[in-house]
C-alpha cells in the first residue's frame, strides 16, 4: 500500500514553485495550496505511518491522531484566510517565508519522533524570520536579528533535552514525558522560550510588531501554537505550567495596558491567551487539556482577526501607534466592525468563540479544586476584556479624531476577516463542531447556562465599566515599556561598556606593570648591569681623585662598556682582580 | 476636518452621557438574572450576590493601577534603544 505523505510536504514542496509562477497566478496557489492541506489533512487516515532509519534510530515521519489533527485544521485554515488577506502582496518572498513556515509548523505537529520534530522546529524559526526580515526597516532588521538568536538559543536547549532523552532512553519517539529528568526539563525550557513564557518572552513583542502587514498576522498564529501542542503532546499535567500560565494571563495584560503601538499590545495579548493554553496543559485532566486545544483553534481565529484589523489600519495608514490614531470609524467601518468581533471574541463575550473554549480551561481548575489558578484565570479573563476588548478598537477607531481619513480595508483584506469574524460567531453558538474534534475523552460540555453567561456578562460589563472610569489614568503616552529584552539590548551594550573598562583597565595596567615597568628595568639592566657590576667590584681599587672626577671616570666606563670598547689592558686587569677577588675569600 | 462631512452620533453633544447612561444600565441589567438563579458557588468565597461583578470590577481597578504604578518605572522614551 502506498503511504500517504505528511501534510507538512505539500506546503514545503509547493512553496517551491511560488517564485517561478507569475504574479496573477501565483496569488491564487498560495490560497489553493493551504485550502488543499485542509482537506488532504481531513481525510488522512489516523495512525503512525513513514517509518525510516535514520542513523539506527526509527523515524515516525507522520503520526496522526486526534491532537495532531486539530492542529492540523486549525493551521490549514488560517493560512487558507491569511493568504486571502494577503492578496495584495506581490513579492514572492514573503510567500514563500510564510509557505516554509506554516509548513514546517504542521510538520512539528504531524511528527511521531523527536528528530523530526526537532528538524521542523529549526526550520520554523528561520522560515518566519523572513516574514520580519521583509518589511525592510532598521527596526525590522534588528529585531528579526534578535528574534533568530533568541530562537536558535531556545532550539539548542531543546536539541540538548532531546539528545540527552535519546541517550538515557534509547527512544525517539515524541511521547508523553512522564519521568522529570534533566532531559525533560531541558526541553520543556526550549519550548517555553516559543511558548513565549516570561522571562523568554520579550522576542514575540519585540519582533512580531516589526513584521510586515501580512507577516504580522501569519506569525501571531504558529509559533506559539506549536509551543501548545508540544506542551499537550510532552509535558501534560506538569504543575509548574500552571504557575508559568497563569503568570503569562497577568504579564500580557500589564503589558499591553502599558502600550502603545496597536500591534505590540496584540503581541502581549498572545502572551495573554497562550498563558490560559498553558495552564490548561498544566492542569493536564481530560477537560483542561480539551480546553486547551480548542482554545488553541478559537484564538488562532481570532488572534488573526485582529492583526488583520490592526494590519488593514497599517496598510492604509502607515501608522500603528495610539498616539497617532483615532477616529478611524468614519472611514473604516468595516475594519471596525470585524476587529470588534475579535476583540468580543478574545474576551469570551457569550456568543463568540472564546466563550465556548476558555471556560473550558477554566471549568478544568474548578474540577481540580485549584482556588488560585481558578481566581487569576477569572482575573485575567476581566482584564483581557480591558486591554483587547475596549483599548485596542477603542484608541484605533474612536477616542481622539486625529483627522485621519484613509480608504476602507482593500476588499481581499475585508473578505479575510470577514470570513474569520464568521468562524468566531459560528463557533460561539455552534460550538459542537469543534468539540467533537477535541482529542480527549470527555463528558459533553454545556457552556450556555443561565448562571455561566449571567457571570461572564457581569464580569466583562464591569471591567468596561472600570475602563471608562479610569480612562484618565489610561491616557496613551508616545512611550516604550522596558521588557525582559532590556537585558540582550541594552545589557548587552552595558556588558559591552563593562568589559571595555575592564579589560582595557587590565591592560593599561599590566601595560605599566610589564611593559614600561618590568621590560624596561630588564633592557636597562641588560646595558648597564655588567658595567655597574664591575664598578661595585673594581670601583674601589679604581685610581681616582676627588668625588667629580669618579663621577667623569664611571660615566666614562659605564659608555665604554655599553659599546663594549673596554681597552684590552683594563680588560685583562679586571679580569685578574675578579679573579683574585674570588681567590682571596 | 471636513465641513461637509456629516456629523456622526458621536459626535452630537450628550451622545456621551447617553453613552454613559447605557452603560450603567447594561451593568445593572447584568445583576438581574442572578436574582433569579441558584448560585453554585465553586468555593467558599464566591457564593455572594454579584461576585462576578465585583471580581471584575475590582480586578481591572488593581490591573489599570499596577500598570499605571510599574510605568513609571518601565516607561521610556520611543528612541530610548536607538
Amino acid at each position: 500500500m502506498i503511504e500517504l505523505p505528511p501534510p507538512a510536504w505539500l506546503l514545503l514542496v509547493g512553496a517551491l514553485l511560488v517564485p517561478v509562477l507569475p504574479a496573477s497566478l501565483r496569488r491564487w496557489y498560495v490560497i489553493l495550496l493551504p485550502a488543499l492541506a485542509f482537506f488532504y489533512i481531513a481525510r488522512l487516515p489516523e495512525g503512525l505511518s513513514w517509518q525510516v532509519q535514520f542513523f539506527g534510530h526509527d523515524l515516525t515521519l507522520l503520526r496522526v491522531d486526534k491532537l495532531s489533527r486539530i492542529f492540523g485544521y486549525i493551521f490549514t485554515l488560517n493560512a487558507f484566510a491569511a493568504m486571502v488577506y494577503a492578496f495584495y502582496v506581490k513579492e514572492s518572498g514573503q510567500h514563500l517565508a510564510a509557505l516554509f513556515y506554516i509548513g514546517s509548523a504542521l510538520g512539528a505537529v504531524f511528527a511521531g519522533d523527536l528528530v523530526s520534530f526537532y528538524f521542523y522546529w529549526e526550520v520554523m524559526a528561520v522560515a518566519s524570520t523572513f516574514l520580519i526580515l521583509a518589511r525592510r526597516t532598521e527596526k525590522a532588521l534588528a529585531s528579526g536579528m534578535r528574534y533568530v538568536l533568541v530562537h536558535l538559543a531556545g532550539g539548542l536547549c531543546l536539541l540538548a533535552g532531546i539528545v540527552l532523552h535519546i541517550h538515557t532512553t534509547g527512544s525517539v519517539t515524541f511521547d508523553p514525558m512522564v519521568e522529570r529528568t534533566l532531559a525533560a526539563w531541558l526541553m520543556l525550557a526550549g519550548v517555553l522560550v516559543n511558548a513565549a513564557a516570561p522571562p523568554f518572552s520579550a522576542w514575540l513583542s519585540d519582533a512580531y510588531p516589526e513584521a510586515t502587514v501580512t507577516g504580522g498576522v501569519i506569525l501571531s498564529a504558529y509559533t506559539t501554537k506549536t509551543a501548545v501542542y508540544t506542551l499537550l503532546r510532552g509535558f501534560p499535567g506538569w504543575e509548574i505550567l500552571i504557575v508559568i500560565g497563569c503568570l503569562m494571563t497577568l504579564y500580557g495584560i500589564i503589558y499591553a495596558l502599558l502600550e502603545n503601538d496597536m500591534r505590540r499590545i496584540l503581541a502581549y495579548s498572545i502572551i495573554n491567551q497562550v498563558g490560559f493554553m498553558v495552564t490548561g496543559a498544566g492542569i493536564g485532566t481530560a477537560v483542561a487539556l480539551n480546553g486547551a486545544a480548542a482554545h488553541a483553534f478559537a484564538h488562532i481565529i481570532y488572534k488573526a482577526l485582529l492583526w488583520m484589523s490592526a494590519g488593514a489600519v497599517l496598510y492604509r495608514t502607515g501608522k500603528s501607534k495610539c498616539t497617532d490614531l483615532g477616529g478611524l470609524y468614519k472611514t473604516m467601518p468595516w475594519t471596525l466592525l470585524f476587529g470588534t468581533i475579535g476583540a468580543l471574541a478574545i474576551s469570551s463575550f457569550p456568543g463568540t468563540s472564546g466563550f465556548t473554549t476558555k471556560t473550558l480551561i477554566i471549568e478544568g481548575a474548578v474540577h481540580q479544586h485549584l482556588v488560585w489558578a481558578w481566581l487569576v484565570l477569572e482575573i485575567a479573563s476581566a482584564g483581557v476584556f480591558l486591554h483587547a476588548g475596549i483599548k485596542f478598537p477603542y484608541f484605533v477607531f474612536f477616542a481622539k479624531d486625529q483627522g485621519l481619513r484613509p480608504a476602507e480595508a482593500p476588499r481581499s483584506m475585508l473578505l479575510a476577516m470577514g470570513f474569520l469574524a464568521f468562524i468566531c460567531i459560528f463557533l460561539g453558538v455552534y460550538p459542537q463542531p469543534l468539540h467533537a474534534i477535541l482529542p480527549y475523552q470527555m463528558e459533553p460540555y454545556q457552556a450556555y447556562t443561565v448562571g455561566h453567561v449571567t457571570t461572564q456578562l457581569q464580569l466583562l460589563m464591569f471591567s468596561a465599566l472600570v475602563f471608562f472610569l479610569f480612562l484618565p489614568l489610561l491616557k496613551r503616552t508616545d512611550t516604550i515599556a522596558l521588557d525582559t529584552d532590556w537585558f540582550y539590548r541594552r545589557g548587552g551594550s552595558l556588558f559591552y561598556r563593562g568589559a571595555d573598562r575592564l579589560l582595557n583597565g587590565l591592560n593599561a595596567a599590566v601595560d605599566r606593570l610589564v611593559v614600561q615597568g618590568l621590560a624596561r628595568g630588564l633592557a636597562r639592566f641588560a646595558e648597564n648591569g655588567p658595567a655597574h657590576l664591575l664598578w661595585l667590584a673594581a670601583g674601589p681599587f679604581w685610581p681616582t681623585g676627588g668625588e667629580a672626577e669618579t663621577a667623569l671616570v664611571r660615566q666614562k666606563f659605564y659608555r665604554r662598556m655599553a659599546v663594549g670598547a673596554l681597552s684590552v689592558g683594563s680588560m685583562a686587569a679586571l679580569a685578574t682582580l675578579f679573579v683574585a677577588f674570588f681567590y682571596l675569600y | 476636518m471636513n465641513s461637509s462631512e456629516k456629523q456622526s452620533f458621536l459626535e452630537r453633544p450628550g451622545a456621551i452621557r447617553i453613552l454613559w447612561i447605557l452603560l450603567w444600565a447594561v451593568c445593572g441589567l447584568t445583576l438581574v438574572p442572578e436574582l433569579f438563579i441558584e448560585r453554585h458557588p465553586h468555593f467558599s468565597f464566591d457564593g455572594f450576590f454579584g461576585f462576578a461583578a465585583v471580581l471584575g470590577f475590582v480586578a481591572c481597578a488593581l490591573l489599570i493601577l499596577i500598570a499605571k504604578g510599574l510605568g513609571f518605572f518601565l516607561k521610556r522614551k520611543v528612541d530610548y534603544y536607538d
